[in-house]
């Protein structure tokens, strides 16, 4: 069976600047992979092309085997690809609710009510209630506003939102980095519980120690290649970090 | 466990802020309707006119066209927007009406009513067109509305005083003046309920639909909009030609209650409209902002209008008064805010 996620032999080269220089590698669905590098090693890179904000130079990119060229993120989201960025793109003001569904709003029955677009508020405000509760994140009440959640809520909200409307992928860019160590462990926890929902997860992250708790795999990319793919009693920071700063000398495919 | 209880501390902590924040809503909404209650009994009490049918009527035909203009802006305000041209495109839109009236059917008898309802029909076209130039150079051409809109009320303006040589066009079907000044039971101006209607439908549309949960979203974090997935080209297409269409609707207004079309009208309507929305509690970031308070905003400036000429103010004061109400009201509005935050 065809992996989920792979990429084959992905470039990108911005003017004589190679950022991605033929990188390979996939992700299973129920699988957190962690990808890991240095500054400038092609991460962003690699997250951009996947959420179908840049376009490759060469290459391919296989959902389920089939190819997918995301022409926009919008195409990526449709794909069943979603992208959480570091700045989570809440819109602060507004509520739970309607972060949650923001571009997906459920109209209230009715020819009329569809015409105008009338919200349907109550059914909303339970579906969040109820999808939260059910990837156990812990946010008391939906009619806050986003910029009163903390900030492993505002987290968790952008995963469980991310998670909710995509079926296939979930792409995370450095999760906790903002977050105390309680609010880290809640978001690694959050993970999981995706990752167990069948999602394909790629982490992108400088934080070892959560690659090493949450990651069934790891890739570490650097200067544009994959330096290693890491698993099982492989996958240790000794290793991750000697990959990452090229002291360990990569298998460079 | 001691986990356990700093969750449910926080999960307590969490939700006080938000009632103090959703009581904060509700004290700014109280304090701005209490400075309404107060202007209008300080009033009653300095002129025994301001309490009139008369003075009702007159307040409340001030207040319609400012209205309009003001349930249109709240939304390009909530979408961090601003549209600074709503007066110009009155002035021109009720020129352009009067204009088709007066040459399409020229000498229409008093109880015309097909050219009416074409002049009409022209007039809300006409603004409706300016809102949709506003939308299209804003969403597509990406040039700040402050820049567009600010060009488009000079355009609006020069047009308004071409077609007819900078005079008004009072050349229009007498039974225009019949409609804009019939009143229902004396106390109910058409004009008045006209724009009451077209209020409700449009704080319902800014507080329940998708629509105006866009327009707000678009204003608070635009990045998070488009990586919805959202077309918000399209939704500020729509509100900038909402807003233009209000300003044709309140160009029939005035041109209903006055019996012709002046260009002049609605010169000043700009301002006062985008300090109705401001102080009824919009904030200029976008974001943030109700019908409900436009229309409060509305009711302060129109009775600040009114009543000091009523009690012998020179009518130039009435333009100080309302700037000086609009630097409180977001000062106030400020200090509020820094306090919940704080908290």
């Amino acid at each position: 069976m065809s992996p989920r996620l792979a990429v084959r032999d992905l470039a990108k080269h911005y003017g004589g600047v190679q950022a991605l220089r033929g990188v390979s590698l996939h992700v299973e669905a129920g699988e957190v992979l962690g990808l890991v590098g240095d500054n400038g090693a092609g991460k962003s890179t690699l997250l951009k092309v996947l959420s179908g904000a840049t376009a490759p130079s060469s290459g391919l990119v296989l959902l389920d085997g089939q190819p997918a060229a995301f022409a926009s993120p919008a195409a990526a989201h449709d794909a069943g690809v979603a992208t959480v960025y570091q700045d989570l793109a809440l819109a602060g003001q507004r509520d739970v609710v309607a972060n949650f569904f923001l571009g997906r709003e459920k109209l209230a029955g009715g020819w009329l009510a569809r015409r105008v677009g009338w919200l349907d508020g109550k059914a909303m405000a339970a579906h969040t209630v109820g999808e939260l509760a059910r990837l156990r994140t812990r946010i008391p009440d939906v009619r806050v506003a986003s910029r009163d959640l903390s900030g492993g809520q505002r987290q968790a909200l952008a995963i469980a939102r991310a998670a909710a409307w995509t079926s296939k992928v979930l792409l995370l860019d450095e999760p906790t980095s903002a977050l105390g160590v309680e609010q880290q462990q809640q978001v690694l926890d959050l993970i999981r519980r995706v990752r167990d929902e069948g999602i394909a997860v790629l982490l992108v992250s400088h934080q070892m120690p959560d690659v090493l708790r949450v990651c069934d795999r790891a890739v570490v990319l650097r200067l544009g290649l994959v330096a290693a793919t890491l698993a099982g009693s492989d996958l240790n920071s000794e290793n991750l970090v000697g990959y990452i700063t090229g002291a360990m000398a990569g298998e460079e495919r | 466990m001691a986990g356990l209880t700093t969750e449910q501390d926080a999960d307590r902590e969490q939700s006080a802020r938000a009632l103090l924040r959703r009581g904060h809503a509700l004290v700014r909404d109280l304090w701005i309707g209490g400075v309404l209650l107060a202007l209008v009994i300080g009033f009653s009490i300095g002129s025994p006119y301001f309490l009139t049918r008369a003075n009702w009527l007159n307040t409340s035909s001030t207040a319609t066209e400012v209205l309009l203009l003001a349930v249109g802006e709240t939304f390009v305000i909530c979408s961090a927007g601003i549209d600074l041209s709503v007066g110009a495109v009155l002035g021109f839109a009720g020129t352009a009406g009067a204009w088709v009236m007066a040459t399409a059917f020229p000498g229409a008898g008093g109880a015309a009513t097909w050219p009416v309802i074409v002049g009409f029909a022209a007039a809300v076209a006409a603004g409706g067109a300016f809102g949709l130039v506003n939308g299209f150079l804003i969403a597509w051409g990406g040039i700040p509305p402050f820049v567009v809109t600010l060009g488009t009320l000079g355009i609006a303006t020069g047009f308004g005083y071409l077609l007819n040589n900078g005079q008004e066009i009072s050349a229009i079907p007498p039974s225009v003046v019949t409609f804009g000044n019939t009143n229902l039971g004396g106390w109910v101006p058409v004009p008045v309920l006209i724009a009451a209607v077209i209020t409700i439908w449009c704080g319902l549309l800014l507080a329940k639909t998708r629509f105006g949960a866009y327009t707000l979203s678009i204003g608070d974090s635009r990045e998070a909009v488009i990586r919805a997935g959202i077309n918000y080209r399209r939704y500020l297409l729509r509100i900038y030609t909402l807003s233009g269409l209000l300003a044709g609707v309140a160009a029939v207004l005035v041109m209903a209650r006055l019996g012709a079309g002046s260009p002049a009208s609605g010169a000043t309507d700009n301002l006062n409209a985008i300090a109705a929305v401001v102080i009824g509690g919009a904030s200029l970031f976008g974001g943030r902002g109700s019908v409900v308070g436009s229309v409060i905003g509305t009711g302060i400036i129109a009775v600040m209008l009114t009543g000091l000429v009523l009690i012998n103010v020179p009518p130039f004061w009435q333009e100080v008064a309302v700037g000086a109400i609009l630097i409180l009201a977001v000062y106030i509005d400020q200090l509020r805010y820094r306090k919940t935050r704080s908290n």
